[in-house]
């Protein structure tokens, strides 16, 4: 481990004076990973408020003006796209990951510093980008986030002239800023734990991410090429996803490509996209639950393993997105088979959650709360996944609301849960302040309760046979009445739950001015990040000298300790002791 | 340890062996740690390509790619393959000269390296031209296509190479210690060889074809 | 105990919404009992699975909640305990693969006897078209797409002659007969959905899709477009009538072949 070196670095840090060099082209981890959250966050409250509208259109049909066929499915493609890349993925992996990776290792910063500075930038222009397309004419795409040709280039969806085009641009944007990060964390891991920290001591969060990176590492390429090859079909009339096709009574140019071509490449990308969003939140959430149930995360091996195989799994199940595409039919028995079994090491996991609590000593604090709440969330949204993975099962539910409900609980509601959890938790260590605890649980009983209520119905809807992305049903025999007031239900409660949120950002920024003072470990927690010397951590995190790491991460109610936790840099008896570097 | 071991240790078991365990780490700097998980993004980005190449074709696909026309290769890319080798090999001799402190070879074999690469670039550009003068254009076929695709995606990654090597040449030129630049030289060194065995599997992907 | 309360009712509610809920399968008008079989077995595995952890974690917020005192176990891992539970996971996932993938065996193969009905999908409409007397569907492509040619069958293709076509929204199916569903579009993906039918597949431009299935309920279908298509995506509407043999056959005669289509234009 190369902590000599990060001693050299230490001397080399520039410490910038002036407030733009300190906030704003900051090459600090921990600014760099607020700069991440606050865009992430910002990019997300559109999505947010896009929802709510593309609701209001399920719900009660009409009664928005300004929303037309158009306007609607630009909703869905920009709330699905922005929600999963820009918010999802940044947020997990460039905010959490640039807070947490280097603290929890005991580092001073990410190994290259300035390539982490420039991929905030590039990340922060290819968000740009994206919400340039609202402003251009004809609008932004509206091809569902899937963008699958040949209808995303075509007249006849909405933002065909401008909108995709900036969309993909600013995908190929974000994979460049996506990785110059993930290269950074990954070697931040592999070369820049300080001593004493091996592998197996390293927090699940950590793991989360790390194996998180090394996925999306691997699989935007996919993406990226896609992206580049379907620009071209766009732009310069290539044929690689473009059959010989009438477009509205007009044959075009194009001859010989293979729209399900794109398909596949979309969801070697699309399915380990799932993984790099929940594997992040797994770790993190086993810390939470270890960290406020007082005792050693359970099969602390196991999870490490699991983490590991689900990220091997996830580049063999792709095509369980496609049984109806009508590819290759004979491909479902092996695609459905290699999609239950990444449910074995998935299963394991949550029986391991649910273990730790077992024989705990459970505080019901907030980010508990969001982490018991995940559990939940996510057991449901696991589950439904059993359907739909299960080819034969998958036929008659694929399309419908029953998708929709299922993607959302699983990698949208529950990694949310995690990330307000982890927020909540985190926040004293980011601001060194705490936030308003009746405030917090207030925010926390509404959007737990909010969000299952809005998709475990909306199942049933598709079981019946709903199927989704449609603007509105008109009289469709098979549908009751009776489904629609369940559709205005959910909008209802789905109003409430956007708005619920602004209490959020109202003890978030209240608390930052005028929340008492947190210390610097307010939960009595064993990992690195909360043994800084002081709070918020200073550039270079540690002072003069790195600390040195004895003990694995989850030494909580350990027998005969004087207090229920010991941070992992008590040496095995004694005080704390750091090593001269 | 091998990575086995290490993920199967028990660590609630093992208090304060840390400082006996590091001993036997290898300290590595971060830089090349960096290069080779690119390496691996890299590699993925034109296998990628390799196989779509290969989809579209209609390899194991009945009925597909008829409309596949292979794209003629003009003997200029055999030079541009001559010329990027050669560039590659004076790489390998600016490493050695950078292991023996030869500040004066490292210039000179570094600018010659330089020289090969734009060489290499600008040879790709005269083949761009003879086939689009021979009416070989991006969209007239797929095989054209993934051609121009593929030299583009190439030859990006030597434009960003030369942006190190220009950086790297500057330091040397202006007789900073070899001691400072030898990594960098070294990681030029072994980008130009990865790049120079994406060109021969791919123009061994274009002559079979 | 708030949380242990609110997990506790979302169990139940959970459960009680399951059997209450009025919006459930539409009554199954194909041979697709297997498929639905399928659906239901996983019902019950995940149900069941679901009431199960979520009640033991109930009952760990209830019990180990800190209010009622006590110090946390150190229990770093169970051994026997993580194998059994991978054993029985993997047991519970074979359950549920094997109908599924004995219902996807069915799926994937059809039957000799089927008669072939082939569905073309545009922007935003429905057409059909049987292979006539000869049982055998002419070739077609987009580039023979024209005014007089809406099907963009081959004219030169001597099978293509007597295919009967069906403009408009609507086809009738026999009942009680295995049907190929082949499938095609001109211009974007697709999706033939009934619901009562369960089966169904995308369409691809430039590829040949299929699926098959047997109608057994006389009646009026919907095939609702389930692979967004556009900004008509949600008024791309067609209708199945699934009719006695009798009544099909009087209906299939009246339509026009596509050499009458030519020859009255």
């Amino acid at each position: 481990m190369a902590y000599a070196t990060l001693a050299e670095d230490l001397k080399e840090l520039h410490h910038p004076k002036s407030w733009v060099g300190k906030y704003i082209w900051s090459q600090d981890h921990k600014y760099i990973a607020v700069q991440y959250m606050m865009t992430a966050v910002a990019i997300g409250v559109v999505a947010l408020v896009l929802s709510d509208l593309m609701r209001l259109q399920i719900g009660f049909p009409g009664s928005v003006g300004f929303i037309t066929p158009e306007a609607y499915y630009q909703m869905i493609t920009m709330h699905g796209m922005i929600m999963v890349i820009y918010l999802l993925t940044a947020l997990l992996l460039g905010g959490f990951g640039n807070f947490l990776i280097p603290l929890m290792l005991g580092a001073r910063d990410m190994v290259f510093p300035f390539v982490n500075m420039l991929s905030y930038w590039v990340y922060l222009l290819s968000v740009l980008i994206l919400v340039a397309s609202f402003f251009v004419p004809g609008g932004p795409t509206g091809a569902g986030w899937t963008l699958y040709p040949p209808q995303a280039i075509l007249p006849g969806t909405p933002g065909r002239d401008w909108g995709i085009i900036l969309m993909l641009a600013s995908l190929a944007v974000f994979i460049v800023a996506f990785t110059m990060g993930g290269l950074n964390y990954v070697t931040t891991v592999l070369q820049a734990r300080t001593r004493g920290m091996t592998l197996m001591r390293m927090p699940l969060s950590v793991w989360g991410i790390f194996v998180a990176t090394i996925l999306a590492l691997l699989a935007f390429p996919a993406l990226f090429v896609a992206s580049i090859m379907m620009m071209l079909d766009r732009v310069l009339g290539t044929s690689f996803f473009m059959p010989a096709l009438v477009s509205q009574g007009q044959l075009l140019g194009y001859n010989g490509g293979s729209p399900i071509l794109f398909q596949h490449l979309f969801w070697f990308f699309g399915h380990p996209e799932v993984y790099i969003v929940a594997l992040p939140a797994f770790g993190i959430v086993s810390d939470l639950i270890a960290t406020h149930a007082r005792k050693n995360i359970f099969g602390y091996r196991m999870m490490v393993w699991a983490i590991v195989i689900i990220g091997g799994l996830s580049f063999l199940v792709w095509a369980h997105h496609m049984y109806v595409s009508g590819m290759n039919p004979y491909f479902g028995f092996f695609f459905a088979t290699s999609t239950l079994i990444i449910a074995v090491p998935t299963a394991i996991k949550v029986y391991n959650w649910v273990l730790t609590l077992w024989k705990g000593n459970i505080h019901f604090t907030v980010p508990m709360l969001f982490a018991i709440a995940f559990i939940f969330t996510f057991i449901n949204g696991g589950l439904t996944g059993l359907f739909l993975g299960n080819v034969s099962v998958d036929v008659p539910l694929s399309g419908t609301y029953f998708v929709v409900a299922h993607f959302h609980m699983v990698m949208g509601v529950s990694p949310i849960l995690v990330i307000f959890g982890a927020i909540y938790h985190w926040y004293p260590k980011i601001t060194g302040r705490m936030w308003n605890e009746t405030l917090g649980k207030i925010h926390f009983w509404f959007t737990f309760l909010g969000t299952y209520l809005i998709y475990f119905p909306m199942h049933y809807l598709g079981l019946l046979g709903m199927p989704r992305r449609y603007y509105e049903y008109g009289h469709t025999a098979f549908i009751p009445d009776t489904a629609h007031y369940l559709n205005a239900f959910i909008t209802t409660v789905a109003l409430i739950v956007g708005a619920a949120q602004l209490i959020f950002f109202y003890n978030m920024i209240t608390s930052y001015f005028y929340g008492p003072k947190a210390g610097g470990n307010p939960w009595r927690a064993t990992t690195l990040e909360w043994q800084t010397p002081t709070t918020p951590a200073p550039h270079g995190n540690w002072g003069p000298n790195l600390p040195v790491v004895y003990r694995w991460a989850y030494d909580y109610s350990v027998p005969g300790a004087p207090e229920d936790f010991i941070p992992q840099n008590v040496p095995a008896f004694g005080t704390s002791r750091n090593h001269k570097t | 340890m091998g990575i086995l071991q290490k993920l199967t240790e028990k660590p609630w078991l093992v208090t304060d062996h840390a400082t006996a365990e590091d001993s036997d780490e290898v300290s590595v700097s971060a830089a090349p740690t960096g290069l080779y998980f690119y390496f691996a993004v890299a590699t993925v980005l034109f296998l990628i390509v390799a196989v779509m190449y290969l989809m579209r074709m209609g390899v194991g696909h009945f009925g597909f790619g008829l409309d596949w026309r292979p794209t003629p290769k003009p003997w200029l890319l055999w030079v541009n393959t001559f010329v990027l080798v050669l560039s590659s090999v004076t790489f390998q001799q600016a490493r050695v000269a950078a292991r023996r402190d030869q500040a004066d070879r490292v210039v000179t074999l570094l600018l010659t390296a330089g020289l090969f690469a734009f060489a290499f670039l600008a040879g790709q550009l005269i083949v761009w031209h003879e086939l689009a003068a021979r009416g070989y254009f991006l969209a007239t076929n797929p095989a054209n296509s993934f051609f121009y695709l593929i030299t583009t995606l190439h030859g990006l990654h030597l434009v960003g190479g030369l942006v190190a090597w220009s950086y790297t040449t500057i330091r040397v030129w202006n007789g900073v210690e070899i001691a400072k630049v030898r990594l960098s030289v070294e990681l030029c060194a072994i980008y130009w060889h990865f790049l120079l065995v994406v060109w021969l599997a791919f123009f061994c992907l274009l002559l079979a074809t | 105990m708030a949380m242990a309360v609110a997990v506790a009712v979302l169990i139940v509610g959970s459960v009680l919404f399951h059997l209450l809920s009025p919006w459930h399968s539409t009554p199954l008008a194909s041979n697709w009992s297997s498929i639905d079989n399928a659906v239901t077995v996983t019902f019950w595995v995940t149900g069941a699975v679901f009431v199960a952890i979520n009640s033991f974690m109930v009952y760990a917020l209830i019990r180990y909640d800190r209010r009622r005192g006590g110090q946390a176990t150190y229990e770093p891992e169970n051994a026997k305990l993580e194998k059994r539970l991978t054993l029985w996971t993997t047991v519970g996932i074979a359950t549920l693969l094997a109908p599924g993938l004995y219902a996807w065996d069915k799926f994937v193969t059809i039957p000799d006897n089927a008669s072939i009905v082939e569905a073309v999908g545009q922007q935003w409409e429905w057409s059909f078209r049987f292979p006539g007397k000869d049982g055998v569907l002419g070739t077609a492509d987009a580039r023979f797409v024209n005014e007089n040619n809406p099907f963009g069958l081959n004219p030169n293709d001597p099978y293509g002659k007597d295919d009967v076509l069906i403009e408009g929204n609507t086809v009738h199916l026999p009942i009680g007969k295995p049907i190929k569903m082949v499938l095609r579009s001109k211009d974007v993906l697709h999706d033939f959905f009934v619901p009562q039918f369960r089966a169904r597949m995308n369409l691809v431009p430039g590829l040949v899709t299929y699926f098959w299935f047997t109608p057994t309920k006389t009646g009026k279908y919907e095939i609702l477009c389930a692979q967004l298509c556009g900004i008509g995506h949600y008024t791309m509407r067609g209708y199945v009538i699934v009719d006695d043999q009798r009544t099909f056959d009087a209906w299939l005669k009246k339509q026009p072949t596509f050499a009458q289509a030519v020859a009255s234009r």
